[in-house]
């Protein structure tokens, strides 16, 4: 028995190196970047939304008046693109590529007791802007998965105070983020190391600034959760990434 | 033959990697536990030494929070508010800002105190050493303790004198900063969004009423009151106001809660002169305060 347990303890120690040594001789290349662009389908009907009722906050009600809101787990265009997927690098980034921030900072408002935009993505340690565009006051209240390397904050944000400047320092795909005071309101926050891209309403997306090579490329959807696919991108030559979720 | 012996080696192999997958990751958490074991506290001039507290935590804490510190103890099912969970590394009473580790004395001072409203008592039976040593143990089991310091306490400036004037601009910013969306236009958890709140383990929570009670859950001082909004209840659905609300609006806010309290105070008698009525949402508030300054 215990010889045995030697033996499978001996070759899963080969089977880890044999591994380890496939990932590290990943070659690193400094030739042009290339890019990722590709359309998010949805096969089948989306889900029904269900209608927001904002009465209890009439400063929000009234700036829908005459177009309802509803929920945004599922968002598909009439052509069937899925919108507020976030597509990016899961494997095969150089470190220098996949440590670089965006520095860019975007803005993730609260507007209409909604998060514009739903789904945030960002990279690790990249600065955004949190802002408060409403007659009423906010709790911004983030909660990434315990124990994990983000932590939960929570903090109040009355109409017409100062934007909050905040980033996440661990990736993390995706943070919800939620406002207690409005039950309905709920947004992603999608930390990831490297490029990523965020369909649009008609489902495409482009992530640019990617060094030529070989990748897994993940699309994350907040419903439907992740898929994958192997992509190779060559330099000026935008390569291929498009993703079908089925509705559920 | 040779398929299923293939075939058979793959499981094999397939199962080994399981094992020391398993394996390795149960030794690095016992390692890891071990180190941490090291952890230290500090509070005033006693230093707590975590595997000092081995015995007193399996006797008087592991009931509710657990071996493992997760707060899955055996009578925590029948516990209703939860056990806290030590592994996360989050905790509600803290004098540091919203998202960061409490202070030692934070620790020290919640397991002398007690939770109020919860089945936490106060372990206050126990030596000032005996606490110091809790704290250590607490904090080995969160390795967030090992990559991150404590936040940095808010600073709270001396208590001015309470006012009428003071009371009043407290109750314009309860109206202003939407504390009654919860609370209540009285403070007593009715507001239009009490039913709807949960904690961030998506259970249904309450909340605080204010005239219930004359202690809060993380204590009794006004200096305590102070710092539940300003530092906000992590894990739960009470932000912190620190960012929009400066140090004199905080006391003036203070005092306005007070008044709500059902103890006679000094607050509720000016309350009760000025004929204070409670907010009306829907009018703008009466003194208007400041524009709120970061």
């Amino acid at each position: 028995m215990k010889a045995r347990y030697k033996f499978l303890t001996g070759s899963s120690v080969v089977l880890l190196l044999a591994f380890s040594l496939l990932f590290s001789t990943r070659n690193v290349s400094a030739a042009a970047e290339g890019k990722i662009s590709g359309t998010i389908k949805l096969e089948g009907t989306a889900p029904h939304q269900k209608p927001i009722d904002m009465s209890k906050e009439p400063s929000c009600q009234k700036i829908h008046e005459g177009h309802p809101v509803t929920t945004e787990t599922v968002v598909a265009g009439a052509s069937g693109g899925l919108q507020n997927v976030v597509v990016y690098i899961s494997e095969g980034l150089p470190v220098a590529a996949s440590s670089e921030v965006s520095a860019e900072t975007p803005t993730f408002d609260q507007k209409g007791c909604q998060y514009i935009p739903h789904v945030l993505a960002l990279d690790v340690n990249q600065h955004f802007k949190v802002v408060n565009s409403d007659q009423t006051s906010h709790n911004i209240h983030p909660m990434p998965a315990p124990g994990g390397g983000n932590h939960e904050w929570n903090k109040s944000q009355p109409p017409g105070s100062a934007p909050f400047d905040v980033a996440w320092t661990a990736p993390e795909v995706a943070v919800h983020v939620k406002c207690n005071i409005h039950p309905w309101m709920s947004g992603y926050m999608a930390v990831v190391k490297g490029p990523y891209g965020v369909s649009d309403n008609n489902g495409s997306f482009t992530i640019n600034n990617v060094p030529p090579g070989n990748y897994t490329l993940t699309a994350w959807q907040e419903s439907y959760g992740t898929q994958t696919q192997k992509v190779s991108v060559s330099a000026g030559k935008p390569a291929a990434g498009d993703f079908t979720f089925k509705a559920k | 033959m040779l398929t299923t012996r293939f075939r058979s080696s793959l499981w094999l192999i397939a199962v080994a990697v399981f094992a020391l997958c398993n394996r390795s990751s149960a030794q690095i958490t016992k390692n890891e536990e071990d180190q941490r074991m090291g952890v230290e506290s500090h509070v005033g001039s006693l230093t707590g030494h975590a595997a000092a507290a081995k015995e007193n935590y399996r006797r008087y804490c592991t009931g509710c929070h657990g071996d493992y510190g997760d707060g899955e103890g055996e009578n925590a099912q029948w516990i209703d508010p939860k056990p806290r969970n030590f592994t996360l590394g989050q905790f509600k009473c803290r004098s540091t800002p919203t998202g960061t580790l409490p202070t030692d004395e934070d620790l020290f001072n919640t397991i002398g105190r007690g939770i109020l409203n919860s089945n936490m008592p106060p372990w206050n039976p126990l030596s000032n050493q005996q606490r110091v040593d809790l704290v250590a143990y607490v904090k080995h089991f969160s390795a967030r303790w090992t990559t991150e310091k404590a936040g940095e306490a808010i600073q709270i400036p001396p208590q001015p004198e309470i006012t009428a004037e003071r009371v009043k601009a407290g109750q314009a910013l309860f109206q202003k900063l939407e504390c009654w969306k919860c609370h209540g236009v009285e403070g007593r958890s009715n507001g239009p969004s009490a039913d709807t709140l949960t904690d961030d383990q998506n259970r249904p929570i309450k909340p605080f009423n204010f005239h219930d009670e004359q202690r809060f859950k993380c204590g009794a001082s006004d200096a305590d009151l102070y710092k539940i909004f300003m530092t906000g209840l992590d894990g739960t659905p009470m932000p912190s106001f620190a960012d929009n609300v400066k140090p004199e609006e905080a006391w003036e806010l203070v005092f306005y809660l007070r008044s709500l309290q059902p103890q006679n105070s000094k607050e509720k008698a000016i309350a009760k002169q000025l004929g204070l009525k409670p907010i009306n949402p829907n009018a703008p508030a009466a003194t208007p305060a400041p524009a709120p300054q970061q």
